[in-house]
């Protein structure tokens, strides 16, 4: 019984991280029709600036209660300054190409940020531990746990929320929404497709650094943590079907549990247990679980 | 190969078998001669040559997969767990064993993904590879994460290791293996099957209108692409003489992707072409700037995305078209 408690509060936790990982992934599909493997590079930048400034902030000796508030401000500067450098830099001269020549131009983009975080940090490892602990931690049963934990799952609640109010109930949103359906049409309308496509990368790309900054006081900030996590972003934006808010939503728990079952029943299955859970749901829904059927072009 | 419509003159004669041949000779006359680096670098370029030119046929298909380092590293490992296993290291039953393993796989992976097609197609085959990674990343019997070592001792059930021979016996085998697969391929390519593959990446539901069957096709092509990665990957643990799961991890899968685009699909020569120019930018920005490699190829293939979308080898036949 325990160890199924166990099993949930960890598959949520996890769940949680992966949503946060992979919603501005599906975003930046489901409006611009890219799959931006430069998302685990913006990952990456949001996870370093975060430990660098804010292990900045309290090696100055300022109120360590602060260092949550420098990590986002660090993400969502990140996200201000790579995004419209990214969209309008680059992609802007690329739409209209092949999805999958534009996954290689973000696979470029991914490599070149890649040396780029090499050459701005090095290559040793950060370690920002103090916000983790700083919170305390709760007990469910006697198991104990992180309140940061806490913190991760609201971010993944909040930010999911804010984004379906978003998108549903205002009239920015009802523009983006049109956008999504037909482009060329909306644009008709008098919607400036251009504004929404750089306006909706660079919201995607601070949620990206956002989901760095969360989860650097968690692991040891070193190079290979993007690529690490973009595999894992992309599977679950494939498994909830591409561009699908809910969808990311459901594949994040779903993932979330099997991996926590697969780590508390058989570790050694733990790596795979997500690729897995996409090629099985992949192979019974071949566009992901929430997809819509398309017509076959003559 | 597009043959100059409209030009007074007929077609123009294909080299390429030719050109093949004579590479084939020269490299084979000169092996011995060239300083142990050289020959390494060849080898090592021929193998990945290999895997590209498999990627290129999928990509004339229409079909871009992120997970071929699966086949690279299963033909790698079918190679390696040979000696492992059963004791037997000749270089000849390691590369049967490559083959065979990937052939199958393939052709059981295939049946699935020959029903997919863009980001899905890339996407699933990306996640079958990452399960290969996983499992062998566990696998402690196989050395999980660092791999283990491998060692060629014969060749046809003669004895080559250890002998001053046995470099240049490995490289002579790699240049023969490669130009069999450049020769097999281009002659596929000019085949009735193969011609279909550029139809299928204009039109799938025309070509089915004409009878010809898309996923059959996607199917074969598949499986000749990843017995090709699993012959270089096979190749490529002989010469290196160590292998670890890494070859199955996304970013190799995605360097295949890349030499392919930075080569083109124009000709069996260009993957090789490309594979080379890519293997010894490697082996220098590894000496002299490791840390902004990536860089280098990242930039690198903007610039060809933007401004050679046919890749280096749509150089040449800008060339031969203008003479």
């Amino acid at each position: 019984m325990n160890q199924l408690v166990a099993v949930v509060i960890d598959g949520l936790i996890y769940s949680s991280w992966l949503f946060i990982i992979a919603v501005g992934l599906t975003l930046i599909y489901g409006v611009m029709k890219i799959l931006n493997i430069a998302h685990g590079s913006l990952y990456a930048l949001g996870a370093y600036s975060a430990a660098a400034l804010a292990g900045y902030w309290i090696n100055q000796g300022h109120a360590p209660m602060g260092s949550y508030a420098v990590m986002l401000l660090a993400a969502i500067l990140v996200g201000l300054v790579a995004g419209p450098v990214i969209e309008r830099g680059l992609l802007r001269f690329m739409y209209g190409k092949d999805e999958i020549v534009l996954v290689l131009v973000t696979y470029a983009v991914f490599l070149i940020l890649e040396d780029f975080i090499k050459l701005t940090w090095g290559v040793d490892p950060y370690f920002l531990y103090q916000p983790y602990g700083l919170l305390g931690s709760f007990d469910v049963g006697d198991l104990t746990y992180p309140v940061y934990n806490l913190v991760l799952f609201g971010a993944a609640v909040l930010i999911g929320v804010t984004l379906a109010w978003v998108l549903t109930r205002t009239r920015r949103g009802k523009m983006l929404v049109a956008v999504i359906h037909d482009r060329e049409m909306a644009a008709a309308m008098g919607i400036n497709v251009g504004l929404v496509y750089f306006v909706t990368f660079t919201v995607g790309a601070m949620l990206g650094a956002v989901g760095g900054a969360l989860t650097a006081p968690m692991i040891s900030v070193q190079p290979g943590i993007g690529a690490e996590t973009i595999v894992l972003a992309f599977a679950v934006v494939v498994i909830g079907g591409l561009g699908s808010l809910p969808g990311a939503a459901l594949a994040a728990i779903l993932v979330g549990l099997v991996r926590s079952a697969a780590v508390h029943y058989r570790p050694e299955l733990d790596l795979f247990a997500i690729y897995f859970v996409m090629a099985v749901v992949l192979i019974m829904r071949p566009k992901g679980l929430f997809s819509v059927p398309e017509a076959r072009k003559i | 190969m597009i043959y100059g419509a409209g030009s007074a003159r007929v077609l123009k004669r294909d080299l390429t078998l030719r050109i093949l041949s004579i590479v084939l000779v020269a490299l084979l006359v000169a092996g011995p001669l060239l300083p142990r680096w050289a020959m390494f670098l060849i080898t090592v370029s021929l193998c990945y040559g290999m895997v590209v030119l498999g990627m290129m046929l999928l990509m004339r298909t229409g079909v871009v997969s992120f997970g071929h380092g699966l086949y690279y590293c299963l033909g790698a490992y079918a190679a390696g767990t040979l000696d492992v296993l059963f004791g037997v290291s000749d270089i000849a039953v390691m590369l049967l064993a490559a083959v065979a393993v990937t052939g199958v796989g393939s052709a059981l992976l295939g049946l699935l993904l020959r029903k997919y097609r863009d980001i899905f197609f890339a996407m699933l085959s990306l996640a079958f590879s990452m399960i290969l990674y996983g499992l062998l990343v566990k696998t402690s019997a196989l050395g999980s994460s660092d791999g283990f070592n491998v060692a060629a001792k014969t060749l046809f059930g003669i004895r080559i290791a250890g002998t001053e021979f046995e470099r240049y016996l490995i490289f002579a085998v790699t240049v023969l293996v490669a130009f069999v697969a450049a020769v097999c391929m281009h002659k596929y390519l000019a085949s009735h099957m193969g011609r279909l593959a550029g139809a299928i990446r204009d039109n799938e539901l025309r070509v089915e209108y004409m009878g010809a069957s898309v996923r059959n096709t996607i199917h074969v092509n598949y499986v000749m692409s990843a017995v090709l990665a699993g012959l270089g990957g096979a190749m490529a643990a002989v010469s290196v003489g160590h292998i670890d799961p890494e070859m199955s991890y996304w970013t190799t899968s995605g360097e295949f992707v890349f030499v392919a685009i930075l080569a083109g699909t124009g000709s069996v020569l260009a993957p090789f072409l490309g594979a080379f120019i890519f293997e010894t930018i490697r082996s220098f920005a590894y000496e002299y700037s490791p840390n902004t490699w990536q860089m280098a190829l990242g930039t690198t293939m903007l610039l060809v995305i933007m401004f050679l979308p046919g890749g280096l080898w749509s150089l040449f036949t800008r060339m031969r078209k203008a003479a």
